[in-house]
């Protein structure tokens, strides 16, 4: 059985962020991820970060990705691809399934699970025919093979993954006939409903989706307003002559490995649902075990980004790569640029959901 | 349906143009991108039919998680078109059901 | 309650008044000068550090709105490109023929070409009226975010925030 002093799951914004601040001080790393290719959500985003001009704001995703990527291999880190994680053991053992033949068991001194989050999706009558797709398929098929999915899409969700997705579908050259969602208040940044307002994309607020047409796939479809009770109003059905529905439905915490691993988890709606506890130093119940990014919370690529550095140094650090004074003073750093992201109207509430998630383990 | 230029990315690095067959008609695709985007790229966009009520099937997640878009690829079934790299010469059919395991001879 | 930005998808007027970052009517006048149309505590910055004057000042605080210094803005267009949300633009309101000049960020193809006629949008959408490109400015530093100026009559100044081709 092969032993790693860390291994990543996950080579997305937060698991490499982690295994780059652990290489750094000399932690030998391995990361494992399921696709073919790495970099997880960050190489479809090509819009410009927001944030501290110091962390990546003004450059897009995509960029941020290769970044991270160069410095990995920079340091040596090792990326298997095509590599599931399939299950967590005791002793921190894991079973890998690599290029979907092999078995591998390995184990670990210290894990860090950012395996990141799944797409919701919502049921209605034809949500079943070809040309209902994720929000995120938009972005794959738009952004990494530059295929348009559709000509004409209705958006159903305004949240930002909702908002951002629309005007990259802009910049393929699809038409975008609405954004609708059944909450009477958008729930992204205005600045990204701002950009496709102005080109004429409509805000539909307090609508629902009644029903997607078509006999073999979507050929039209019909939205509905909601009452402050979330009631479907009579009478108030809209007609959109599309050919593509993409649901942006919120996002799932995907905590599989975690729940095996039986550390302790809290429901936080705010963070998406079922989320790890964990110290301020994104350490679970289960020592060794930690969690970074979307799966211990549904945030932003910045914050996955300083969840996995706190995770990095904190593995550095228990394995005796760094001195303690070293390590507050790095860890404060990124745990007052961590506080930066998480203020202001859109940013509090998460970062209040955080805290119940640190308190969950101090109780 | 192709993007041509992107005002961000420019233009799609792909691999070579390669001929294919969909339910026996020869469609053309570029090497190593995904089944179901050359699919999408001709116009086609049910990959099977369901077991019990035979309705139309596509892609949608599209990052080989959900398997609505899998189909028989070279004889074999379930294959997830959204992540499986198209290859010259592939033979691809619409899937009925849930497809069969073909005994080793 | 007032529709805005967060019920419309586009900022209202109410909105825009209070914003911070609008250059007073007198000092539009007087000649280029940006105009930050960003209303929300989005934790942000990178305006401020791309004003070669210093005229932006967004401060410790990262959700701060950034406030403009229409004095110490030269109008450069410096910071148009920078802004995440593109919610920047530069105005020129001193040009003598009625009309006004208004800098969006463009990121789409194709892109238009000076003197090509257009038609201006405002915020929401909505067609004005023709407009005419004035000029299309790209350069690697923006990383592919275009300037178009377009010219507008000078009632639109605080209107067009972007066109589509005719």
């Amino acid at each position: 059985m092969k032993r790693y002093e860390m291994i990543s799951i996950g080579a997305g914004p937060a698991g490499l962020a982690g295994a780059i601040e652990a290489a750094k001080r000399g932690v030998q790393v391995v990361v494992f991820d399921e696709n073919d290719r790495p970099g997880g959500q960050l190489f479809k985003q090509i819009h410009k970060f927001f944030g501290s001009y110091e962390h990546f704001a003004r450059i897009r995703g995509f960029n941020i990705g290769k970044q991270l990527l160069e410095e990995a291999n920079r340091l040596g880190v090792e990326v298997f691809l095509n590599a599931v994680v399939i299950g967590v053991y005791e002793g921190l053992v894991l079973n890998v399934m690599m290029n979907n033949s092999i078995i591998e068991h390995v184990r670990a001194e210290k894990i860090l699970v950012a395996t990141g989050a799944s797409e919701n999706m919502i049921p209605f009558p034809g949500w079943t025919l070809p040309g209902v797709i994720g929000a995120g398929a938009a972005q794959t098929m738009a952004n990494i093979h530059g295929i348009r999915p559709g000509n004409k899409i209705l958006m159903v969700g305004s949240g930002n993954v909702g908002l951002v997705v629309s005007y990259q579908l802009l910049q393929a050259g699809c038409n975008v006939a609405a954004i609708i969602d059944a909450a009477p208040q958008i729930g992204g940044y205005g600045v990204h409903a701002a950009k496709v307002a102005r080109y004429g994309v409509p805000f539909y607020m307090s609508h629902t989706i009644k029903a997607a047409h078509g006999k073999q796939r979507v050929e039209g479809a019909t939205v509905i307003e909601v009452d402050k009770n979330w009631r479907p109003v009579p009478g108030t059905e809209k007609d959109f002559d599309v050919d593509t529905i993409c649901l942006a439905v919120g996002l799932n915490p995907m905590t599989q490995l975690l729940r095996m691993s039986k550390c302790k988890m809290v429901y936080e709606p705010v963070l998406g649902g079922y989320v790890p506890a964990h110290d301020i130093n994104q350490e679970t119940s289960i020592p060794g075990i930690y969690a970074a990014g979307d799966v211990s919370g549904i945030e932003e690529a910045s914050t996955a980004i300083i969840e996995g550095r706190i995770a990095g140094l904190s593995i550095a650090h228990s394995l005796g790569y760094m001195d303690t004074e070293d390590f507050l003073r790095e860890r404060e750093e990124q745990l007052r640029n961590l506080k930066g992201l998480r203020s202001g109207g859109h940013g509090e509430a998460r970062g209040s959901a955080k805290e119940h998630l640190i308190q969950a383990l101090e109780g | 349906m192709r993007i041509e230029e992107h005002p961000i990315l420019g233009k799609f690095e792909k691999g070579r143009k390669v001929k294919f067959t969909f339910d026996g008609k020869t469609l053309e695709g570029f090497e190593g991108e995904p089944i179901a985007v050359a699919l999408r790229s001709n116009g086609v966009m049910i990959h099977r039919y369901t077991s019990k009520r035979n309705e139309p099937r596509g892609v949608f997640c599209a990052i080989g998680r959900c398997t609505d878009c899998v189909m028989i690829v070279n004889g074999v079934p379930n294959v997830r078109t959204c992540i499986e790299p198209l290859k010259e010469g592939m033979v691809v059919e619409t899937q009925r059901g849930k497809g069969s395991i073909k005994e080793p001879e | 309650m007032p529709k805005g930005l967060s019920q419309t998808g586009y900022i209202s007027k109410e909105e825009l008044e209070k914003a911070p970052g609008i250059p007073s009517a007198e000092r539009r006048k007087k000649g280029p000068v940006a105009v930050i149309e960003c209303i929300q505590d989005i934790p942000c910055n990178p305006c401020e550090t791309s004003c070669p004057t210093g005229a932006i000042t967004v401060g410790e605080d990262i959700t701060n709105l950034p406030v403009l210094d229409e004095e110490k803005c030269v109008g450069c267009r410096s910071c148009v490109p920078i802004c995440p949300g593109q919610a920047i633009f530069v105005v020129d309101e001193s040009l003598d023929n009625g009309k006004a000049t208004v800098t969006v960020p463009y990121e789409f193809l194709p892109l238009p070409e000076k003197g090509q006629t257009v038609i201006a949008l405002d915020r929401s959408g909505k067609e004005l009226g023709e407009a005419v490109v004035d000029s299309v400015r790209v350069s690697e530093k923006m990383d592919h975010t275009t300037l178009v100026t377009i010219l507008v009559p000078r009632e639109w100044s605080m209107e067009a925030r972007g066109f589509r081709r005719k």
